[in-house]
């Protein structure tokens, strides 16, 4: 263990840590926008500087190794100065449209701007102009509001593996792009729009839906596969408006893009909520007479028409079938495919009934394919 | 193009070469980088094209389109500096009539650049011509130079 | 006839510019024609030679017959013949084409380690190198010297990297050297960005071996196996040059496995830069030679402990590893007996722009700064006042006339708010605009910007726009202490050297030459007549002899009048070239 000072108070942290790190750990605020702790230190924000006795120079405290016996000063006047100038120098070159941006209110640009009271900026000037494309659904990209911390190019590259984008050109002109400046194209798992402190990248799904104080957040658990993810379903009026991970979770944070994107079917209109039994084509004119009278308890769905039935009447439909083809065809003739998104217990239940009721082996489940 | 490609890629593995230097060889070898060579090597190599990219993009070396037959560069070093590189720059602009903010003439036959510092500041200023280095330059010599490259191509 | 003959041609980059392989062929031609060659062609033989510094008067031809040396400068093919008709055969140089006094007082104050051999040996050719006593240093090392004394040679010699930063060899050398990995590296840094310094570029096309031998030296102290030489392909005489060397010294058994016979394998690769100024940064360098974007990252650690490939690196500037065979040859008394009591030994400047002599020089450090401007240098081009010099390049600062007596050393250098860096001296008169200058800087770190961290990227930026305003004529009050304070915070927050040195042309020309600043914003005036928008032309009635040198120049046709009378410039048109400025005769072009 390392002993060391941070603003006076003794701090005792494994060899190896940061001082960003010790300092968190001693609960001691340091503001930062481009570190990540589970993606590679970046040292480009330069928010997170700190004193330290006897370096001449503030030094970045999320690529600073702690030492023993060191001495580091988190906050005086002369670093609060430094913190603000880079913010002030942020926000020269950012559109400043907070009123009508996705990210107000969970975006670290703008909490930094409101603690350090940025309001005139001294040194407005000329700012980068980009026009928005990407044809993709999921991931939308206002490179005008990027600052260039580079965590959505380091967890493309270090988590996904798939390094989609990179920081091309340089100084003032650098930006983050596909390779050629093309439209986007990707897994889309959206992992880059996670990490990204500012309203650069937000989901193309979450435009004008709510914003984070709107937001009631339920955790609950991925249901597209084995994985079992966890979720947040950010609800506003008792509808998901976009989806998260924390990071403390079995997942670290990560999510697919079935887990972040795949959630409009929860509030889709074509969502069964009742049970409903197809037609036979023989009552075909009687459905005839009862629409044009309006009957709206009657559903036409992928070209077949189905009419509301109560769970009894439904599930007794069920049973009569299974046993008249059970006992034509004997228990064989019939096999069941589970799905992935019902609990264990669920399934178990399935082949349960499947093996007992139906009497047959002939049990499967999606995940196996 | 395609041969090309798989013979650089046999210097790349036996040089240990990085991307910069398969750049390198690929822009000697069509005078600029194409998406196509860069997509190839891409697969190829198992790197993604977006490195190539943000490669390319940050030497000043590179050049991701065709450039002029003839190239004239003028040094904006220091000591060109004050001996008035920028003149000879904005006279070679006005004599090539290089459409705003492009580096190449609509005939594709001159591309002007500025480089940092040749590192020939004592004969300043300086002009490097088609890769010869011509010191001392006034605009009246310039401009000659380069109309005698204009009338070549003319005769052609 | 029978005497031994000997041609020597500057061909560097200034050389070859200057017309030096025509020179050269004329002279080859000359030789064949007056049958020459069947006397004396044993013993005559022409060699191309690298800079010996005052590349303004090439080419410099050195003949040198029966011992005696005469050199000639501004030589052109068609002078040839005469020289070889006069001088050669009948034995009478030509007077009025040798050197002229300058020449020699150009030479004398100069203290020569580095360059002692450039623009004498022949630098395509080992032999030549051998023949000074080349690879003695080497072989001294390898066979009678540990890595342990090499570097106590080097540490007692007081050389300090020569790159910029000053950081004492040795004692890099000794922490890389104590450093237990399997694999070290040494890198030879030769990306020689500022513009206006060209010392490293001269260097190794004048003497690559000396570049060569200090490396395998280092290699042999530190315990490198592997060394790279980072260069830049905007150099590309110096890299065919290094090249060749490299394949010489490989076939003369200094490279390659089993070094001399001993049990020492080393060997150098040539990595060519792409064109990126903060490469010459040590860890962007790295990241460079690894094949990525040259974007450095924080330092600790420091590339001696954890460099290439996270390798113990060792990265030395082509001036020091220059200077090593030097030094061992001498010894280290030798070597620390020029200099002063921190800076010690020699360094190689670019002295550059506004002065007559204009060229590469070597002086001991320490010596008055107007040393090297008047007796050296020769003094301010056509009579003009001696306003600043600037040196260090984009990270360095100008020093006025009134400090013109301070001695040249890191630690002088940097009390009156500049650097040594890596040794361009630019020379500016009355006519350079000092706000222009700092201007023109910072569109230089502005556009070599990495673009990785904010006070770099978004800082110079801001600080350039300012410089804009200021320059055209839209300074607002208040604009200097602005910039002052923005300065100070992107050189205190900057992540690498390029943003935290690059406030430094800004910073300096405030402090000595504010009220030029105060002129541009208050007055709107540019009191040296540079910045175009505070400007204007106006033909002086009284010179006039409607000559029309002016019209005829002039890029916009703004200038009427007819012949042998009074011209006049339309403002309207005017586009303040100055070319009218310059063209005219009679000084009846007046600007303010």
């Amino acid at each position: 263990m390392i002993d060391l000072k941070i603003n006076g108070i003794p701090v005792s942290v494994p060899e190896g840590t940061t001082v960003l790190d010790a300092a968190r750990f001693a609960d001691i605020p340091i503001p930062t926008l481009c570190h990540h702790p589970k993606l590679s230190p970046y040292g480009g924000c330069r928010l997170c500087i700190v004193e330290i006795k006897g370096v001449p120079r503030p030094v970045t405290s999320c690529t600073t190794p702690v030492s023993a016996g060191m001495e580091v000063t988190t906050t005086n006047p002369n670093i609060e100065k430094l913190r603000r100038t880079i913010l002030e120098l942020l926000l020269s070159d950012h559109p400043n449209d907070c009123m009508v941006c996705e990210k107000a209110g969970d975006c670290t640009l703008q909490e930094l701007a409101y603690f350090y009271g940025v309001r005139e900026n001294r040194f407005a000037g000329e700012r980068r102009i980009y026009t928005k494309r990407d044809g993709n659904p999921f991931l939308e990209r206002d490179m005008e509001k990027c600052i260039l911390c580079g965590k959505c190019v380091r967890i493309c590259d270090e988590v996904q593996g798939v390094g989609a984008i990179d920081i091309a050109y340089r100084g003032f002109t650098a930006k983050v792009c596909p390779p050629f400046e093309k439209d986007l194209n990707c897994e889309f798992c959206g992992q880059c729009v996670s990490v990204c402190p500012t309203g650069a990248l937000t989901g193309k799904m979450w435009g004008q839906k709510g914003r984070q104080k709107d937001i009631k957040e339920v955790d609950t658990t991925c249901q597209y596969c084995g994985c079992g993810c966890s979720l947040t379903l950010h609800v506003k009026r008792n509808e998901v408006i976009r989806v998260s991970s924390r990071e403390n979770t079995i997942n670290e944070g990560w999510l697919c893009p079935k887990g972040r994107f795949g959630y409009s079917f929860i509030n889709s209109p074509e969502r069964l909520t009742k049970p409903l039994i197809r037609i036979s084509p023989k009552d075909k004119s009687e459905v005839k007479s009862q629409k044009s009278e309006k009957n709206s308890s009657l559903v036409t769905r992928h070209s077949s028409l189905f009419r509301e039935a109560s769970w009894d009447e439904a599930l007794d439909l069920v049973a009569s079938k299974f046993k008249k083809i059970k006992g034509k065809y004997g228990p064989d003739s019939i096999g069941g495919l589970a799905s992935a998104r019902c609990t264990n217990e669920e399934n178990y239940l399935f082949q349960k009934f499947m093996r007992a009721a139906i009497g047959t082996n002939n049990v499967d489940h999606c995940a196996r394919y | 193009m395609e041969k090309t490609l798989e013979k650089l890629y046999v210097d790349y593995e036996n040089n240990e070469g990085n991307i910069i230097s398969l750049l390198q060889d690929i822009q000697n070898e069509f005078g600029y980088i194409p998406e196509d060579a860069v997509n190839w090597f891409s697969v190829k190599l198992d790197i993604p094209a977006s490195r190539f990219f943000g490669i390319a993009t940050f030497y000043a070396q590179f050049h991701l389109a065709p450039r002029g037959k003839n190239i004239i560069t003028t040094c904006c070093g220091t000591a060109c500096h004050v001996k008035g590189s920028e003149r000879l720059l904005n006279g070679l602009i006005k004599e090539l009539d290089l459409p705003e903010g492009e580096h190449t003439t609509t005939d594709k036959e001159f591309t002007l650049e500025k480089v940092n510092c040749v590192g020939a500041c004592s004969i300043a200023p300086v002009v490097i011509i088609n890769k010869k280095v011509h010191g001392k330059v006034s605009a009246d010599n310039l401009m000659k130079e380069v109309r005698k490259l204009k009338d070549k191509e003319v005769e052609k | 006839m029978k005497n031994d003959l000997l041609i020597k041609i500057c061909m560097g980059t200034g050389g070859l510019a200057a017309g030096g392989s025509e020179v050269m062929d004329a002279f080859k031609k000359q030789l064949r024609v007056k049958g020459i060659k069947a006397d004396i062609s044993k013993h005559c033989s022409i060699h191309r030679v690298g800079c010996r510094g005052l590349c303004a008067k090439d080419v410099l031809v050195d003949i040198i017959l029966n011992n005696v040396k005469t050199t000639y400068q501004f030589i052109k093919p068609y002078m040839v013949e005469r020289i070889i008709e006069e001088h050669v055969i009948n034995g009478n140089p030509v007077e009025e084409w040798a050197v002229t006094e300058d020449y020699h007082q150009f030479h004398n104050k100069q203290i020569k380690v580095v360059l002692s051999d450039c623009g004498n040996i022949d630098p395509e050719d080992i032999e030549s190198y051998l023949n000074v006593g080349g690879y003695d240093a080497l072989k001294q090392v390898i066979s009678t010297m540990s890595p342990k004394d090499t570097i106590e040679i080097i540490k007692k010699s007081g050389l300090r990297g020569r790159g910029g930063a000053g950081f004492p060899t040795g004692v890099k050398w000794e922490i890389c050297f104590k450093e237990t990995s399997s694999q070290k590296y040494i890198i030879c840094n030769a990306d020689e960005g500022d513009p206006g310094a060209f010392m490293d570029r001269s260097v190794i096309e004048g003497n690559p071996h000396a570049v060569i031998e200090g490396m395998i030296i280092g290699a042999y102290s530190t315990g490198a196996d592997k060394g790279y030489v980072y260069i830049r392909a905007e150099y590309p005489l110096a890299v065919e040059r290094l090249k060749k060397a490299l394949n010489q010294a490989r076939q003369n058994k200094f490279l390659g496995k089993n070094i001399l016979g001993k049990k020492f394998d080393f060997d150098i690769k040539i990595k060519l830069g792409a064109g990126a100024f903060v490469c010459g940064e040590e860890t962007a360098l790295i990241a460079s030679i690894e094949g990525q974007r040259g974007m450095p990252r924080a330092k600790p650690p420091f590339p001696v402990y954890k460099g290439l490939w996270e390798k113990p690196t060792v990265i030395n500037n082509v001036e020091t590893l220059a200077n090593v065979p030097y030094i061992i040859r001498n010894g280290a008394e030798w070597y620390s007996s020029f200099g002063t009591e921190k800076s010690k030994g020699t360094k190689v400047f670019a002295l550059t722009g506004k002065i007559k002599n204009s060229g590469l020089i070597e002086v001991p450090m320490g010596i008055p700064l107007r040393e090297i401007i008047y007796d050296i240098g020769g003094g301010i081009e056509n009579n003009m006042a001696f306003k600043a010099v600037q040196t260090g390049g984009p990270s360095g600062g100008c020093i006025p006339a009134d400090l013109l007596d301070i001695k040249v050393d890191y630690e002088s250098l940097a009390q009156v708010g500049s650097i040594v860096g890596s040794g361009g001296m630019v020379v500016l008169d009355e006519n350079d605009c000092m706000v222009n200058i700092a201007k023109f800087f910072l569109q230089f770190t502005q556009s070599e910007s990495c673009g990785k961290c904010i006070p770099c990227r978004i800082g110079t930026k801001r600080l350039l726009e300012i410089l804009e305003r200021i320059t055209c004529g839209k300074g607002r009050e208040g604009d200097i202490e602005l910039l002052e304070d923005l300065a100070n915070d992107v050189k205190a927050t900057s992540l690498c050297g390029l943003g935290q040195t690059a406030p430094n042309p800004i910073l300096s020309t405030i402090r000595y030459f504010r009220d030029e600043y105060e002129a541009h914003i208050t007055k709107k005036k540019c009191p040296a007549g540079v910045c175009k928008d505070l400007l204007s032309y106006v033909v002086i009635a009284e010179f006039c002899k409607g000559c029309g040198a002016c019209k005829r120049v002039c890029p916009s046709s703004a200038i009427s009048g007819e012949k042998k009378a009074v011209h006049k410039i339309d403002p309207d048109l005017c586009v303040k070239c100055g070319a009218c400025f310059e063209a005219c005769k009679f000084k009846a072009i007046g600007k303010g």
